[in-house]
């Protein structure tokens, strides 16, 4: 008796727990792997899952088992040449001694390693684990920098261009009506008696009388006249509330010195480090947009391919391109729209008498409309005058501005973790 | 008498599948096979990886270990380094037997023969698993413990639970009863009873550690009596008993953990036997199907080419060995004794005057239900097999710097290997032997264990890890000696000893 039942449909994955768990417990081994591999990989497979290998001893585990040595007989298939009370030297390393425990790594592939691969999402959880942009929850949750307005029902006060004209004739007619109602029944009251007087038209002294009614008749009608048709209190106003709107946007400024000092391998390392700045954004807003602006002597907005591969000579002015961010804000990126951020490469150079403009352009103008801005210098040499400029926009925002030394390609990693480490609200 | 074949063409459909199913069992009918009812259930290359990855079990509790498994079977099958098993079996009533969909139509009704015939029937017949295994309540009883275990999770955390499994898997092996039958009781009673369970055992546990003194004899209890009196093999079930910290949570849990492991017991004693008989069965079902004609020559081809790759044993030089193939072994074993009872040679009825001759049925069966692996094969391996195989024994001693061959597959070898193969296959040689030997339950309630050393075999390097999840287990000083006769040739403490003691 058999029943033959179709599971292909009921759920697979039933491991997921397992392996999750597997990754949790593993969870230190598997962070410095990631962190070692953003150091080694290139640019371009950023975003694909990582292979993850870990030593076998520490996932091993453990049982009593006979170790090497004794006494042991073992059975073996196969035999070609020998016969009984042959012997032959011990086989080096050891080979063969494993009574078919099963630990015997003829398999071709090196036993050292448990190596196994985590997802993309997994990857870049790690990668991002414990990091936060500065003040992103901060401006999210006080939604003071941008607002929208709802309806919220009707005033009396308020400005011209929120009356509302319906509410505000209806009121001026409801009055119009309240304040003409008696003069208006005295009218028609009037009106009748003049009839009357005019269709029994007896006596002379009657003509006497219509003309008073009729004076009277003209000044109720003059009285109604000057019943305004609209007055002060008639005018009702839209009453519109202010409610905060989180903006879910950001757009990252890219900046970046091209000039001739700047070679290949130091754009490289600042290539990296907008990238992980950018995938930061990606997952923690709706809408990320780059800018990418490039800088000798003169600065200009590129796309991504002439902003990391063409190369340009000459010398350097940094606050070109800290003018021409800023008027890319002002033009396309209203600060209650957008969550700015800026990222800022170079290797240090600048004209001096530049840094000072520099300090002021970045201190007065861009830092107090930006979430963050980082400024990465990327040179094994000494700190030059554009570094002490940036220190001091460093003491008057804190925790908006970070700058750091990066001198090889393994020191983005950590100093992005420096850079956006969660910190304390 | 030849009958048009069930299929030619190798997709499967669920009709198809029945039809072998039923044709395979009426067959196995025939041949006497006793099984639990089957139940196939198709699956696909996912859930194959999930299943493997809990070794075949089909609930059961999280663990990291089981996610290590399945990243490392994933790893290699994504690799195509390794091929799934096509099938997994589990000992239960029913029997489940799992089919991945991928397979061709032939491999599902090899797969059905080996099964859902093949390994049920011993799981049925045989000795071991009649006394150790519950085949109707062990699917209860993983749930049970699956629900107890996620239970714990939620009450002491998920942390706590995984370090007391970490430390219970580590004395998996030393978690079964080897000789005495535990009695089966169903999943219903196992709930009812773990209740009672946890505040009796607590309430014995004080028993054993009340503090109140007990007057004079103390120096003498201490040196007559040593506590357990016998020697306990196995630790799970001291401890789940005696150890003095455990919650009574903590205590089911090692319960759990032994009760898998007994569970499996018997499988890991009757590898050779169960491989070689259900390898055996699906051979001979699947040519009778052929000769009755209800399938073609493609079929059989194909299902040849499978088997023989099954039963492939690499010799011992080749860069593929890796120790004797059970199927290999089983399966020529289990031909040889058809063979003996059909047509014995001479030599046959020299060494087996008992079945030479006999009715091969009768005798397989007989060869089936009464032995495991250590005494099948000293009961049933024919010089025959052993000349096939060309079997021969090393001698590797530690005090010699050579290797010495024993013995080959000439007359003077025979017994000897036959005997030495089979002591291979024997746990109790495999595994060191690990006792309880006393517990000084008088005074700092440390645990002494003794391990009796086998032809001078040494314990290896995680002796000193597992020591430490035995400490985390018991809460007090563990001290394993290994003793070769009545010397101490080696000790492991944890906590380690101070060095210079």
């Amino acid at each position: 008796m058999s029943f033959i039942i179709d599971r292909r449909l009921s759920g697979k994955n039933k491991s997921a727990v397992n392996r999750q768990r597997f990754l949790r417990r593993y969870r230190q081994h598997i962070k410095r792997a990631v962190a070692e591999s953003v150091g080694k990989r290139s640019i371009t497979d950023i975003e694909t899952g990582e292979r993850i290998s870990i030593p076998s001893k520490d996932v091993s585990e453990p049982i009593f088992n006979h170790g090497p040595g004794g006494e042991r007989t073992i059975i073996h298939p196969g035999n070609k040449e020998f016969i009984t009370g042959d012997t032959f030297p011990r086989p080096p390393g050891g080979g063969g001694g494993g009574a078919g425990e099963g630990n015997a790594s003829n398999t071709g592939e090196g036993m050292d390693d448990f190596v196994f691969q985590i997802t993309q999402e997994e990857f870049l959880d790690f990668m991002f684990e414990d990091l936060e942009l500065p003040n992103l929850v901060k401006r999210q949750l006080a939604g003071t920098e941008a607002f929208k307005y709802v309806h919220g029902g009707i005033s009396n006060v308020g400005t011209p261009n929120q009356i509302n004209i319906v509410r505000t004739l209806r009121n001026a007619h409801a009055r119009r009506m309240a304040l003409s109602g008696g003069k208006r029944r005295q009218i028609r009251q009037l009106e009748q008696e003049i009839q009357e007087l005019e269709e029994n038209h007896n006596h002379p002294q009657d003509d006497q009388r219509i003309n008073g009614l009729k004076i009277e008749l003209q000044e109720l009608k003059e009285r109604i006249k000057r019943v305004p048709f609209l007055d002060d209190f008639d005018l009702k106003y839209n009453l519109n509330i202010k409610q905060p709107l989180p903006s879910s946007k950001a757009v990252m400024f890219c900046i970046m010195d091209v000039s001739g000092s700047m070679n290949q391998a130091t754009k490289d390392m600042a290539k990296r480090f907008f990238i992980l700045l950018y995938l930061f954004l990606q997952r923690n807003y709706d809408h990320t947009e780059v800018v990418f602006i490039r800088h000798h002597t003169s600065a200009k907005e590129v796309d991504e391919e002439e902003f990391f591969y063409s190369r340009e000579t000459g010398g350097t002015i940094v606050s070109s391109a800290l003018k021409l961010m800023k008027e890319i804000m002002t033009d396309r990126f209203p600060i209650e729209e957008w969550n700015i951020y800026g990222a800022q490469a170079s290797d240090g150079d600048n004209w001096n008498d530049d840094s000072s403009t520099c300090y002021n352009i970045l201190n007065n103008k861009i830092m107090p409309q930006v979430q963050h801005f980082s400024y990465i210098e990327i040179t094994p040499r000494e700190h030059q005058a554009l570094w002490r400029e940036y220190e001091q926009v460093q003491g008057c925002y804190p925790d908006s501005f970070a700058l750091q030394q990066i001198v090889q390609i393994a020191d983005i990693y950590p100093v992005f973790r420096e850079l956006f480490h969660r910190r304390i609200a | 008498m030849r009958k048009e074949p069930i299929s030619t063409s190798s997709e499967w459909t669920f009709e198809l599948i029945e039809r072998y199913d039923q044709e395979i069992g009426r067959i196995a009918e025939s041949f006497k096979l006793d099984t639990y009812p089957n139940q196939i259930e198709v699956i696909s290359s996912e859930q194959m990886m999930d299943a493997y990855a809990s070794s075949g079990m089909p609930v059961s509790y999280h663990h990291w270990s089981y996610g290590k498994h399945f990243l490392n079977t994933e790893r290699g099958y994504n690799r195509g380094q390794m091929g799934l098993a096509y099938e997994i079996v589990i000992n239960s009533n029913p029997c489940i037997a799992y089919l991945m969909e991928e397979n061709t139509l032939t491999m599902q009704a090899l797969v059905i023969a080996h099964a859902c015939y093949g390994h049920n029937s011993f799981f049925k017949g045989n000795y071991l698993f009649k006394a150790w295994t519950d085949a109707d309540s062990i699917i209860d009883y993983l749930v049970f413990a699956r629900n107890y275990i996620d239970q714990c999770e939620e009450r002491y955390g998920v942390g706590k639970v995984e370090s007391l499994l970490d430390s219970c898997h580590a004395l998996m092996n030393y978690g079964v009863d080897r000789y005495k039958r535990p009695y089966p009781i169903s999943a219903e009673e196992e709930r009812q009873r773990q209740k009672e369970r946890e505040e009796a055992l607590q309430q014995q546990v004080n028993d054993l550690w009340r503090t109140i003194p007990k007057g004079e004899s103390k120096e003498e209890t201490d040196t007559l009596n040593r506590y357990p009196t016998e020697p306990q093999e196995n630790l799970l079930y001291f401890i789940e008993k005696n150890a003095p910290l455990l919650e009574p949570w903590q205590r089911e849990c090692v319960r759990i953990v032994r009760k898998i492991a007994q569970y499996f017991y018997p499988q890991r004693q009757t590898q050779v036997m169960n491989e070689g008989w259900a390898s055996f069965w699906h051979y001979n079902l699947l040519h009778q199907l052929y000769d009755e004609g209800l399938v073609n020559e493609g079929f059989i081809m194909e299902f040849l080419q499978s088997h023989s790759s099954v039963i492939y044993q690499p010799p011992f030089d080749s860069p593929y060995y890796s120790g004797i193939n059970p199927y290999t072994l089983g399966f020529n074993a289990m031909m040889d004794i058809k063979r003996i009872c059909q047509h014995p040679t001479p030599e046959d009825k020299q060494w087996f005057p008992d079945f030479a001759g006999s009715d091969w049925i009768e005798t397989i069966h007989f060869a089936m239900q009464n032995f495991k692996d250590e005494s099948f094969i000293l009961q049933f391996l024919s010089p025959k097999i052993i000349r096939d195989l060309k079997l021969f024994a090393i001698l590797d001693d530690d005090t010699r710097n050579e290797f010495e061959v024993k013995a080959i597959h000439n007359d003077q070898g025979y017994q000897a290997i036959r005997s030495m193969l089979a002591s291979q296959y024997n746990l109790g040689d495999k595994e060191p032997n690990i006792q309880v030997y006393n517990v000084n339950i008088r005074g700092d309630r440390s645990m002494h264990l003794r391990h009796m050393q086998h032809n001078r075999k040494p314990l290896d390097d995680n002796t000193d890890e597992v020591l430490k999840h035995l400490h985390k287990l018991w809460g007090f000083d563990i001290h394993l000696e290994s003793v070769q006769g009545d010397t101490v040739t080696a000790s492991y403490h944890c906590p380690p000893e101070p060095s210079g003691k």
